[in-house]
């Protein structure tokens, strides 16, 4: 992919998280900030490549560290934001 | 280069689909019944990463992979189920600081690894991927070292209040100057110390950015820290050319910038104003001693059980003191006696209320208060004038009239809750002594309409609770 066609997806995908994220109800805006840190660490991605490829010891033990951090992050917070919303009831009648 | 273009197109399509599974996730919490399922989508948005970069990878080191996620999932889960809902601004804090440490270490192992990354040109690592790397490396450190040290205020490590040094604009400015110099030199000169300098400035920069901001101003920086780390994450998928990243460093960047302005506007502050730092340290020493012998009046948990029981109406309205003394669980009690009594019981959150955006909502759904009994500002503010009694527990400025009248006040301006036009307002407070975050006596204690009820919020409406029959 080329550098212009990165960016348009990024600035759409800036418009589009604009949108939803007003959409998001203020009650829930805490759930929203443990899930945006659990997707975020999609980075995992770029520790992943890092870690298995043998070319260079270091860059792959670091890459092995940042596999270990972006996993306590999506783990924790799918899990955490699963519990949060788990809570959120209606009232019975 | 050459890597990029040999990316098959199933795999593109992949990240495209798990990019999208995480536009769904955010779009579910606009209910909480949808929510649940927006969660499942984004988990099955990150499978679908994690297992397309495995496979299309040739993988040296399966083994110490699957360990690496096994050791962290297992600290993340056991976190998870362990956390106390009441600490979740810390945790949150906590996971920024990981994800920027993920991005510093990506951006580190790219660096010295740029040919598994697909970024080596001709002349060393490709320009453009310098510019991105450095950004995506610089905004990381930052992340990491400013959530450490929101991390250590939220969990009372260290003091809420502000740390200023002397000349820390220049200091600031100058630091932010010199990395981002340093990033425009790294594209001519690609020699370890520009990269690891960048580095090391950019943890600085996080630490001394935080350092002067006080507790009552951390919902702003937790949602601000929120967003750098959504954009360490694009940064490093315009590196990786990954479009999952991309999309999802957009969003959460969105995400985070939207939180922030959210907060700003319910505090009245300028987002520059909250960056400078220093609000909320000292009481403003000489109004709070002029104002402390003023006439009140003071109620006990009998009294307040009365007049909530005869009530129609009664608004609650709950604050960072509700969650410090873990009140919830109480209050819940408190609400449901009262309806037992036929009264109608409201609650009612501003935005600011707790150490971070929503705070108060999850604890009231901890304590299974119902989603539907809980009010927004904007959606409850007429009604005070037609509820018998407004409960005010630990909350203080964001019911203070002054922000509506007094110009001189610090926090004229600021949207607050009206509960003086309730009838009576019942005021829980530890002791007339402290003022709130804004360091501003509250004329709400001394109106005819309010009775103070001294004491730690929880044994209060657990008074309450035994003496409404």
């Amino acid at each position: 992919m080329d550098f212009i066609s990165i960016l348009s997806i990024f600035v759409l995908a800036c418009f589009v998280g604009y949108y939803v994220v007003w959409s998001v109800t203020p009650a829930l805006h805490t759930p929203l900030m443990s899930v945006t840190n659990a997707i975020s660490s999609v980075i995992i991605v770029g520790a992943l490549i890092a870690a298995a490829s043998a070319a260079s010891p270091a860059a792959k033990w670091l890459g092995l560290v940042g596999v270990a951090l972006a996993s306590v992050n999506i783990f924790g917070g799918f899990a955490v934001t699963a519990r949060m919303l788990a809570m959120y009831k209606k009232k019975e009648r | 280069m050459e890597a990029a273009h040999e990316t098959p197109s199933w795999v593109l399509l992949a990240y495209l689909v798990s990019g999208i599974c995480f536009i769904l996730a955010l779009r579910g919490l606009s209910s909480p019944t949808s929510s649940r399922s927006g969660n499942r989508a984004g988990m099955i948005g990150m499978a679908i990463a994690v297992v397309t970069t495995l496979a299309v990878h040739e993988i040296a080191s399966l083994p110490e992979i699957l360990a690496a996620v096994a050791i962290g999932g297992g600290i993340g889960l056991v976190t998870a189920r362990r956390i106390q809902m009441t600490a979740m601004p810390q945790l949150v804090a906590a996971f920024h600081s990981l994800v920027g440490m993920a991005a510093v270490l990506v951006g580190a192992a790219a660096y010295l690894n740029p040919g598994a990354f697909g970024i080596l040109g001709p002349d060393g690592i490709l320009q453009v991927s310098r510019v991105e790397m450095g950004l995506g490396v610089a905004i990381g450190a930052i992340t990491f070292s400013g959530s450490v040290i929101a991390f250590l205020k939220l969990n009372g490590n260290m003091s809420g209040k502000p740390i200023l040094l002397p000349g820390r604009h220049v200091i600031n400015l100058g630091t932010l100057v010199a990395i981002l110099g340093l990033i425009a030199y790294f594209t001519q000169d690609q020699q370890p110390w520009v990269f690891f300098t960048v580095m090391a400035l950019s943890f600085a920069i996080g630490f001394l950015l935080i350092i002067p901001i006080g507790g009552a101003d951390m919902p702003v920086v937790i949602s601000m820290l929120n967003s750098y780390s959504g954009w360490a994450a694009a940064a490093m998928g315009f590196t990786l050319h990954n479009s999952a990243m991309i999309i999802t460093g957009a969003l959460v960047g969105s995400s985070g910038a939207i939180l922030s302005y959210i907060m700003c506007r319910a505090m009245n502050r300028s987002f520059i104003s909250v960056i400078a730092g220093g609000f909320g340290g000292d009481a403003i020493a000489g109004a709070g001693g002029e104002v402390i012998d003023r006439a009140y009046k003071r109620g006990s948990a009998e009294d307040a059980a009365f007049l909530m029981s005869q009530a129609d109406q009664v608004i609650i309205v709950p604050g960072y003191g509700m969650a410090v003394s873990q009140a919830q669980h109480a209050l819940r009690e408190m609400t449901d006696l009262l309806k037992e009594q036929g009264v109608r019981v409201k609650f009612a959150i501003h935005p600011v209320a707790g150490r971070m955006p929503g705070h108060m909502n999850v604890l009231l759904a901890e304590a299974n208060v119902p989603y539907d009994e809980v009010f927004e500002l904007e959606d409850i503010n007429s009604e005070f004038a037609q509820t018998d009694v407004a409960f005010v527990i630990g909350a203080n400025d964001v019911t203070n009239p002054a922000a509506k009248t007094d110009k001189t006040s610090p926090i004229y301006g600021m949207p607050v809750l009206d509960v003086e036009k309730a009838r009576t307002v019942l005021f829980v407070k530890r002791s007339m002594g402290g003022v709130g975050y804004a360091g501003v006596d509250n004329e709400l204690f001394y109106r005819d309409n309010t009775m103070m009820l001294l004491a730690d919020a929880k044994k209060m409406v657990e008074e309450i609770v035994k003496n409404i029959h």
